[in-house]
């Protein structure tokens, strides 16, 4: 027990748990806004792939780190406007067609990658964001290296959060994609557009999980891997049901879920000889599970989640 | 204005037509990305047909792809027919194999006709417990399946890992994470002489026939699809709907597990960590083309079986990335997404009131 707590005192241990946390606060804050709109996207896993390919394709290609995000912002975008046709326009199942963009964006991301980069045996580095130093915020003793050392995505991540709760609680837009996830015949009534709404809320949606994906290949490491994504567009899901569908419990959820990573992780050579080490592998995904359980009896799903709505259709 | 109407009949020749103009579509599509890896375009093609019908070899090894598919595409078309979202034939297949594994390397020594029967058995009653569990988790405590199926994949390859390295480690095995070969009176006997393709073809498709059978005229199946196209009403019919939820989740892992069982007792004879290339998430794909039939799953089994092995083929002679197939696979299955639509649904042009 001594060693969690002198694991808990250390920088480091706070400085990873925000590091692994970013990408899920993207991913969770995009399933959030598809969700509210009524639309489950289980396309998530392979957007995170498809950001974390276009990302670092474009980077590695010359458009600068920058570029490299908005390229992988519009890879989700595009990804997400296939599964809102589907399910949106068409009105087909959204888990089927969920798994099918899951598999598509993914197949799309690695082919492209084997096409353009045929012979590669090590994957190739991009120069990735750097932790943005702050002049004298930096240098405080705790704070300094657990928040101004991080890089901008992280940054970004934590601003994302404010943007979606200011919008989907202080404005029109957010009562409306509320309302077109809870009770879509009163949007329409209300002359609003719920195709327009809900179509907009994915591709948006699916936009900030790309970027989770982004953070991967463009802060966290430095190349793209086959199967590095493994499993966190999953894990999103869970957490926004975890997080009942709230920005600010979102970020509360993927936090703790970073630090119990982070934990596992030093935990592992603390201990690792007594215990094998696929027990702390298994923990994030178990912990999920977990979490799941608790969170879903209690849920408040957005009534109208996984129902299709055709206009003139009651 | 367009307006969307269902079809009054929903015709045979749809829910025939719609499948295989899907998967002939999503073929001229993989036109396109070979054009841009920069193949000669026809070429491809008829390596591609080469790979699968051009010796009797190629076709054996093709049967042998479809095996596993064929499975874990019944695993995924009995759960989905009962709105089961069973992600998890990935996992299920693995603990089908891992059950294998430690019942017939030698931990019980036995003739054939008691050996094979029990791995077998072991291995279903382990995929089986593998979707029993999400499944209880659903019923009990409202747990979304998809996301705990999906889960558990990740915690069984995990598990896979550790077992390989411990438990299950072959000691003649050089330090690889492998199991010890299963014993030869264990093995799935072959069907052909030199051919890798095993009895295990013959299991998949007679478990085809009976599903078939059992959905279409028994109690059990016409529960399981009343559950499926409606909750409410089948429980207000009387039907006890966590307890067919909780059957069809049974009967889905334990297909799940078979395909696991048939992979290392039929085709490899020891396991490791890399025995399935995602043939559980390509069993959704063979379900959905099947229209969730399962005489359909054998078929389309056997489609998405010549995709893979044809481009993998392919992928050597014309040095296009073999991701190729995966991106056949999954367009076939976004084709008979949208086909799904029209053979449900007619678009009728209407004016500017909406009235016909």
């Amino acid at each position: 027990m001594i060693e969690i707590f002198q694991i808990l005192l250390t920088e480091s241990f706070w400085a990873a748990s925000l590091r692994i946390a970013t990408p899920l606060i993207f991913g969770v804050l995009g399933a959030l806004i598809c969700e509210k709109s009524g639309v489950l996207n289980l396309g998530i896993e392979g957007i995170f792939v498809a950001g974390a390919m276009a990302g670092w394709m474009a980077v590695w290609l010359g458009t600068g780190l920058w570029g490299g995000v908005v390229v992988a912002a519009i890879a989700g975008g595009f990804f997400g406007l296939i599964h809102a046709i589907l399910t949106v326009t068409l009105g087909l199942s959204q888990h089927v067609s969920g798994l099918g963009v899951t598999l598509f964006a993914t197949s799309v991301s690695y082919f492209s990658y084997r096409t353009a980069l045929p012979k590669v045996s090590s994957p190739p580095r991009i120069e990735p964001f750097r932790p943005l130093e702050i002049p004298i915020l930096s240098e405080l003793p705790f704070i300094g290296t657990v928040l101004f050392q991080q890089t901008a995505l992280t940054w970004l991540a934590l601003f994302m959060v404010g943007l979606v709760w200011y919008v989907m609680n202080r404005t029109g837009l957010g009562v409306a994609i509320k309302a077109v996830g809870d009770n879509p015949n009163s949007v329409d009534a209300q002359g609003l557009s719920v195709y327009g709404l809900r179509i907009g809320a994915i591709v948006v949606g699916s936009a900030l999980m790309a970027l989770g994906g982004a953070f991967l290949t463009m802060s966290a490491f430095d190349a793209f891997f086959f199967g590095m994504v493994n499993g966190r567009g999953w894990i999103c899901i869970a957490l926004v049901i975890f997080a009942s569908w709230k920005p600010g419990k979102a970020l509360l959820g993927a936090l703790l879920f970073g630090a119990f990573d982070a934990l596992q992780v030093r935990m592992q050579t603390e201990v690792g000889a007594k215990v094998p080490s696929q027990v702390f592998l298994a923990a994030p995904y178990v912990l999920s599970i977990v979490a799941l359980v608790i969170a879903a009896r209690r849920a408040e799903y957005p009534r109208a989640l996984l129902t299709p709505w055709f206009k003139g259709q009651r | 204005m367009i307006r969307i109407e269902p079809r009054d009949v929903n015709s045979a020749m749809f829910s025939y037509g719609v499948p295989i103009l899907s998967a002939v579509v999503a073929l001229i599509l993989a036109s396109i990305p070979l054009w841009l890896a920069g193949a000669p375009v026809l070429i491809s093609y008829v390596e591609m047909a080469k790979g699968v019908f051009g010796s009797k070899f190629a076709f054996s090894e093709m049967l042998t792809r479809a095996t596993p598919l064929m499975f874990t595409g019944l695993a995924a078309a009995l759960a989905f027919r009962a709105k089961l979202w069973n992600i998890g034939a990935e996992g299920q297949l693995y603990l089908g194999a891992i059950a294998a594994v430690a019942i017939g390397t030698g931990y019980i020594e036995a003739p054939a006709f008691i050996l094979l029967p029990l791995i077998i058995a072991f291995g279903c009653a382990a995929g089986s417990a593998g979707m029993v569990v999400p499944a209880i988790l659903k019923t009990r405590y409202g747990a979304d399946e998809v996301v705990t199926t999906l889960l558990l994949n990740f915690i069984i390859i995990i598990f896979l890992q550790y077992m390989l390295e411990g438990p299950l480690k072959d000691p003649m095995g050089l330090g690889w994470p492998q199991s010890s070969p299963i014993l030869d009176q264990g093995m799935l006997p072959p069907l052909m002489e030199r051919m890798r393709v095993h009895s295990g073809l013959i299991i998949a498709i007679v478990c085809a026939l009976i599903a078939q059978f059992m959905l279409a005229r028994s109690v059990w199946g016409f529960k399981l699809r009343a559950v499926g196209e409606n909750v409410f009403a089948a429980r207000h019919a009387g039907i006890k709907v966590n307890r067919t939820i909780l059957g069809a989740a049974a009967i889905s892992g334990a297909l799940a597990g078979m395909a696991g069982v048939s992979e290392v007792a039929g085709l490899k004879g020891y396991l490791t960590s890399d025995l399935s290339p995602g043939f559980g998430y390509a069993g959704i794909i063979v379900a959905m083309l099947a229209g969730l039939s399962p005489i359909g799953v054998v078929i389309s089994a056997l489609f998405i079986a010549s995709v893979f092995v044809g481009a993998d083929s392919m992928s050597r002679a014309m040095g296009v990335s073999s991701y190729l197939a995966d991106l056949v696979v999954s367009t076939s299955l976004l084709c008979v997404l949208i086909g799904g639509f029209f053979s449900r649904f007619k678009l009728v042009r209407t004016n500017l009131e909406g009235k016909n």
